[in-house]
């Protein structure tokens, strides 16, 4: 990526800041509840909340409102939490970290999964394998994950005993050092199996179609014309070059892959940013549901970022454009 | 495309680029399964107080947890509701979401898409802007706030998922225009002395339908997961009957009665297949990538 078009992508940002910052500013103004009630808390007086709209500026015109909400973002302030009566900030962060365990490990999973299954399919287009393979990744992308979630507790849990039913850790059982993480391993295999099902398949048919339209190109005709093994042209030749799509799609999927862990972590108790959010909108917490908006989507655009960035670093045709 | 960047490239990829057809879809046998199963799943939804008229809220103590039978077809719950009724009456709730978001995505993502470029510029800068922004708000969370903050009213549900639905099928419409943009009845149209609208309507909106119609199905089949999902987290309204709310409920009594769980979620299952089998059926149909991927 030259110069230009590196601080190009980057200035690209900026716009899309600023439109999550618009778009959740109107949100809050169109929400029925009056913030500064729900600040100055239950049974306080008209005092205690007019005090509670000048601190939050809720008595200032529009504009000002809106400089004070980013600012307010911008010093990483995002309120706090009614129910928990601390600030969102921390809040968030106690359930940062087993979701980013939970979605890494599935991202992982799906990736390799992804990968190895595309490869063989494209091994012999729409032969037996191909055509078992696409069809079974299609129904799998159309299984609701919670419901997987479910009926994979039933029988691998409940029924056959192999793995915990859910939560991260044994809560019976206090252990240390190594048994500690064989303990959180043990809890995090099924859930994170669930939430990598769908992703594989989305992986396998990206991972699939960039190599078959690899296979069309004339280096691929080389290398089998000088004797290279159809294994060897599609995992050496074609795969490298087939990657750049599938590099674009886990940029994307994060936004997703979160999305889904609010399902399978609800399903599976665990403890992360999702069963944060159910409870939040059950609580009526609107600081921790509107500060988890402002996370999310800003990671889906720093991850977005990064894969364009991954992408220029891997394909030198875009760095050159 | 100018004025985008690598990772814009999504459309292409979400979308399933497969296999090799030339043939119309209607001979495309997935895409005829998929239309197959779609139309069953509208029609029921359709006709759902004809199939089932009982209410899915009425309880009977002596139908507690009965298994599948005559009687009761996919059996009964806890407090010995039907679940055939609550099946059927989720499946008009949930297409009720599917067609009021994908009306609304659509109307906003073929005129965006078709507009932007076609007139190019600053519109379409603008365009592209408003889809990165939405495109990074995962519309899950958005729906989760949304309930917890304006409530759980269906039709609250269906404008905010049909304002927010529409980025993908901007983008792929988008794409399409431009390339249609250069081609020579483009031109000779445009020489004709035919006006924007006239062209547009006539020459552009034929020539993208199939891209849009993928585009389409992919997003009413990602609404009923969507509203499932929400339903299951106990974020949808309590009196109107839906499938992930059955799954919900299943939950504590799977070991005693799998029917709860097994019906409900296969129904969803085989809505959500239905749309991705008609999207994939029709992509291979009309790729013309596929021709080439044949080795």
């Amino acid at each position: 990526m030259t110069r230009r078009s590196l601080v190009r992508r980057l200035l690209q940002v900026v716009p899309a800041v600023a439109g999550i910052f618009v778009l959740t500013f109107v949100l809050v103004h169109l929400a029925p509840n009056d913030p500064a009630e729900d600040l100055a808390g239950e049974g306080a007086d008209q005092a205690q909340i007019d005090a509670a709209r000048a601190y939050l500026g809720l008595d200032r015109p529009v504009i000002e409102q809106f400089g004070i909400y980013v600012g307010r973002l911008a010093h990483g302030d995002l309120g706090t939490s009614f129910v928990q009566r601390r600030p969102v900030r921390e809040v968030i962060g106690d359930g940062l970290g087993p979701t980013l365990l939970l979605t890494g490990s599935a991202l992982l999973l799906s990736t390799v999964a992804g990968l190895a299954l595309g490869t063989l399919s494209a091994r012999r287009p729409r032969g037996p394998l191909d055509t078992a393979i696409s069809s079974v990744a299609l129904f799998t992308y159309s299984l609701p994950g919670f419901w997987v979630a479910q009926v994979a507790i039933l029988i691998l849990a409940v029924k056959a005993g192999i793995f915990p039913a859910g939560a991260m850790t044994d809560a019976r059982a206090t252990y240390t050092g190594l048994d500690a993480t064989r303990d959180v391993v043990r809890h995090l295999i099924l859930p994170a199996l669930v939430l990598a099902l769908s992703e594989t398949a989305l992986l396998l048919r990206v991972t699939r179609a960039g190599l078959l339209r690899e296979v069309g190109r004339d280096y691929v005709l080389t290398a089998t014309a000088k004797g290279a093994s159809r294994e060897r042209v599609l995992r050496h030749h074609a795969l490298p070059n087939a990657l750049l799509p599938v590099v674009t799609i886990i940029g994307s999927r994060v936004g997703f892959l979160v999305s889904g862990a609010v399902l399978v972590e609800s399903v599976f108790g665990w403890p992360g940013l999702g069963r944060l959010l159910v409870e939040a909108a059950h609580s009526g917490d609107h600081p921790v549901l509107l500060g988890m908006v402002l996370l999310v989507s800003l990671s889906v655009i720093l991850a977005t970022l990064a894969t364009d960035l991954a992408y220029a670093w891997i394909d030198p045709r875009v760095r050159a454009a | 495309m100018p004025g985008s960047t690598p990772a814009s490239a999504p459309p292409e990829a979400l979308l399933p680029v497969a296999g090799a057809d030339r043939r119309r879809p209607f001979r495309n046998p997935a895409a005829v399964a998929g239309l197959a199963l779609t139309t069953v799943v509208v029609v029921v939804a359709v006709l759902a107080e004809r199939i089932a008229p009982g209410s899915p809220f009425q309880t009977s103590p002596q139908d507690r947890f009965r298994s599948p039978s005559s009687g009761h077809p996919m059996g009964a719950d806890q407090l010995g509701r039907d679940l055939f009724t609550g099946v059927v009456r989720g499946a008009h709730s949930s297409m009720r979401i599917v067609l009021g978001v994908v009306v609304i995505s659509s109307a906003v993502g073929l005129l965006v898409g078709v507009v932007a470029g076609y007139r190019r510029g600053l519109v379409d800068d603008l365009a592209m802007r408003t889809i990165e922004t939405l495109q990074s708000v995962p519309r899950f969370f958005l729906a989760v706030l949304v309930t917890g903050w304006f409530g759980t009213d269906a039709s609250t549900l269906i404008v905010l998922l049909g304002l927010t639905s529409w980025p993908l099928l901007a983008r792929v419409v988008r794409a399409e225009t431009m390339s249609l943009r250069q081609r020579e009845f483009m031109v000779a149209a445009r020489a004709m002395g035919s006006t924007d609208r006239r062209i547009l309507l006539r020459h552009v909106l034929p020539n993208v339908a199939p891209a849009a119609l993928v585009v389409i199905a992919l997003t009413g089949s990602r609404v009923v997961l969507l509203e499932a999902g929400l339903a299951y987290l106990g974020l949808s309204d309590p009196n109107v009957p839906s499938w992930g709310a059955l799954i919900n409920n299943a939950q504590p009594y799977l070991q005693e009665a799998w029917w709860m769980s097994v019906f409900p979620g296969g129904a969803i299952a085989l809505s959500v297949y239905g749309m991705n089998l008609l999207s994939d059926g029709i992509s291979r149909a009309f790729d013309p990538l596929a021709g080439s991927a044949r080795t």
